[in-house]
């Protein structure tokens, strides 16, 4: 054997290696929320199609329009985002519609379906996926569930010093707004500057301001009592461990959040994305997405109910959604000058 | 061509690479970032400057104006507790503990580098909670009558700073306590100068460079660090990381996160040139 054979010898192996692979699999290139990267979601659309699903988490509408704004046109393929903000990516242009005869809007619960949100002149841009509520969550050994009822105990000094607040200023402070008696959708400029004092009250009460796993793990670790913007898509992941933590509406009402997913206009595989959307809304996609391993929420596939296991159900309090739905209100929709106004208060609320 | 001409053609190929890189990787981001600084933004679009309403804004907006004093505040204090208490700790391993332990006590005090600046924070709240390690040790042993309230505050934000500081200045200190010999403390002794004086002139001077230059690290690790003030200090105070954190995940107003880091890269150039200057480091 000459020097160069064993040289040679590899490259040969190489190359019948290289050859007897697959060609590189398709990719799909997902702009998303972190329930959607896990894994035991992704992994049985990845098996049935031969593709790989590159992931990227955003928090915050103005993030993911920022993120889709340095990026080129083809770069991603689909996009989850929050239902009150479809609209203002459809206003962009960012959408791709949707055959509304292909997915399975017809097995969701009907408020799910949102067509205000999620279409614009009789097309579909965005199917809703996931929805819950921004509430109030708490440990009901340590505090009186009672009291949870009613906004007014947060600040009457009963819980000072016992309460953590949820870092995302749209939902606390349409849950604040509540508390006034302003409704979501009448939160302007000038009904927003009415909540600085309620907002800063509330603050003076707290003891901390969390982001998901802040909140979660002071509410957990028996940090803080009550969370203000929690509810089941923070604690049911928690139930297991610790059964004493729960969530209510109170009687001003609570947010409803729902999350939207979509195709953007400008992806070089639109049949890869669309089969992507309909997997994750449909009855299986559904129930793995519900029970994410970072978020727990509600599926808006009614049909995942077939899916999901007794306890699942029950964690997420299948059977009493119609009473919630009817008592909680969607998201504030903000132009950019409020959306503006909203995070300098927050960023002031922060600081203080 | 002359030799001259040719060692002078030969030096500019051997600092070529080098020159290259730091274009590509410093000066050319870094220009973009100031020009990026200067931009504003109209709706979700970047107008390009010169516009100096970034620069104006951090310096009259009250929330970001207290970012910057949050920051320099934690970042001084944390800075001074951490040599307050690494001094100590580096002369006795250099001194007293015996040779053969050396290594393993240098083991242990590197042991924080092991873990995430996210871990060490999350433990520490296992600690300091309410419900942990030593409001239990406390209340149990009758010393606090109820858990204190540590976790959400600044001074947990500093504990976990400087629980973490004081091992990188232990190292820095320790470093420069070893080299030093033991003639110095014998000349000063047979020249009349107790202990204290012998600490306060002749030691602590020559330990200086291992002091700044720890201190200096500190500064700047601190400074940039958005973690532990988050974890910690429950976000009931912005600094200036935090801020270029919402700037950049919430608001997507990229001009004035780069307005803001170049402030926080101004204020880590004045603490280099304090250090330099400190240390008369143009001599070296």
């Amino acid at each position: 054997m000459t020097a160069k054979a064993p040289l040679r010898l590899a490259l040969t192996s190489a190359l019948a290696l290289a050859t007897g692979l697959p060609a590189a699999a398709q990719e799909l290139n997902a702009l998303i929320w972190c329930d959607h990267a896990d894994p035991a979601l992704l992994e049985p659309f990845e098996a049935a199609h031969g593709v790989k699903v590159n992931v990227k988490e955003y928090e915050g509408t103005a993030a993911g329009l920022a993120i889709l704004d340095q990026s080129q046109p083809g770069d991603w393929d689909v996009m989850v985002i929050d239902g009150v903000d479809v609209g203002r990516a459809v206003d962009l242009g960012l959408l791709a519609p949707l055959p509304a005869d292909q997915l399975p809007t017809a097995d969701f619960f009907p408020a799910l379906v949102m067509p205000e949100n999620n279409s614009r002149d009789g097309v579909t841009y965005a199917v809703t996926e996931k929805f819950g509520y921004n509430t109030i969550a708490y440990d009901k050994s340590k505090v009186d569930p009672a009291d949870m009822a009613d906004m007014a105990m947060l600040t009457s000094g009963k819980y000072d010093g016992r309460i953590a607040i949820y870092d995302y200023y749209l939902p606390v402070l349409g849950l604040v707004g509540l508390s006034q008696g302003v409704a979501t959708a009448d939160l302007g400029a000038e009904a927003l500057a009415g909540l600085k004092d309620p907002l800063m009250k509330l603050k003076a009460a707290s003891k901390l301001v969390g982001d998901v796993v802040s909140s979660q793990t002071a509410l957990a670790t028996g940090e803080v009592d009550v969370l203000v913007g929690g509810g089941e898509w923070l604690t049911a992941v928690l139930a297991a461990e610790n059964p004493n933590l729960d969530w209510t509406i109170p009687a001003q009402g609570g947010l409803r959040w729902s999350q939207s997913i979509a195709v953007l206009a400008g992806s070089t595989q639109p049949d890869l994305a669309l089969e992507f959307v309909k997997y994750i809304t449909g009855p299986e996609g559904q129930a793995r997405l519900a029970t994410s391993s970072c978020y727990w929420g509600m599926p808006a596939n009614a049909k995942a109910g077939d899916v999901l296991t007794p306890e699942q159900k029950a964690v997420l309090r299948w059977d009493e959604q119609p009473d919630f739905i009817a008592r909680s209100q969607l998201y504030p929709v903000p132009d950019a000058a409020l959306d503006t106004a909203m995070q300098d208060l927050w960023t002031e609320m922060l600081q203080n | 061509m002359t030799i001259e001409a040719q060692e002078s053609r030969r030096a500019a190929l051997l600092v070529a690479p080098a020159l290259i890189w730091t274009a590509a990787f410093f000066i050319l981001p870094f220009g973009a970032m100031i020009w990026l600084s200067l931009s504003s933004m109209q709706g979700r679009a970047i107008m390009p400057g010169p516009d100096f309403g970034n620069y104006i804004r951090i310096f009259t907006d009250p929330s970001l104006r207290q970012g910057l004093w949050n920051s320099l505040q934690i970042t001084l204090a944390v800075t001074v507790i951490s040599v307050v208490l690494a001094w100590p700790l580096a002369w006795i391993i250099a001194m007293r503990v015996p040779a053969r332990w050396q290594r393993l006590a240098l083991l242990l005090a590197v042991l924080p580098f092991w873990t995430s600046y996210v871990v060490r924070s999350y433990a520490w709240l296992l600690v300091l909670g309410q419900n942990g390690v030593l409001n239990k040790a406390l209340t149990g042993l009758g010393l606090a009558a109820a858990p204190l309230e540590i976790v959400a505050t600044r001074g947990a934000t500093l504990g976990g700073f400087v629980h973490f500081f004081v091992m990188l200045l232990t190292l820095t200190i320790y470093a420069n306590l070893i080299q030093l010999s033991s003639n110095y403390a014998r000349a000063a002794a047979d020249l009349g100068a107790g202990t204290f004086a012998t600490f306060r002139h002749v030691i602590l001077p020559l330990t200086l460079p291992g002091v700044m230059t720890g201190a200096f690290l500190t500064f700047v690790l601190c400074i940039g660090d958005y973690i532990t003030p988050q974890i910690l200090g429950g976000n009931n105070e912005l600094t200036l990381p935090q801020l270029i954190m919402l700037q950049l995940g919430r608001r997507g107003d990229f001009p004035m996160a780069s307005a803001l880091s170049i402030l926080l890269m101004a204020v880590v150039t004045l603490a280099y040139a304090a250090c330099a200057r400190w240390l008369r480091m143009e001599r070296l």
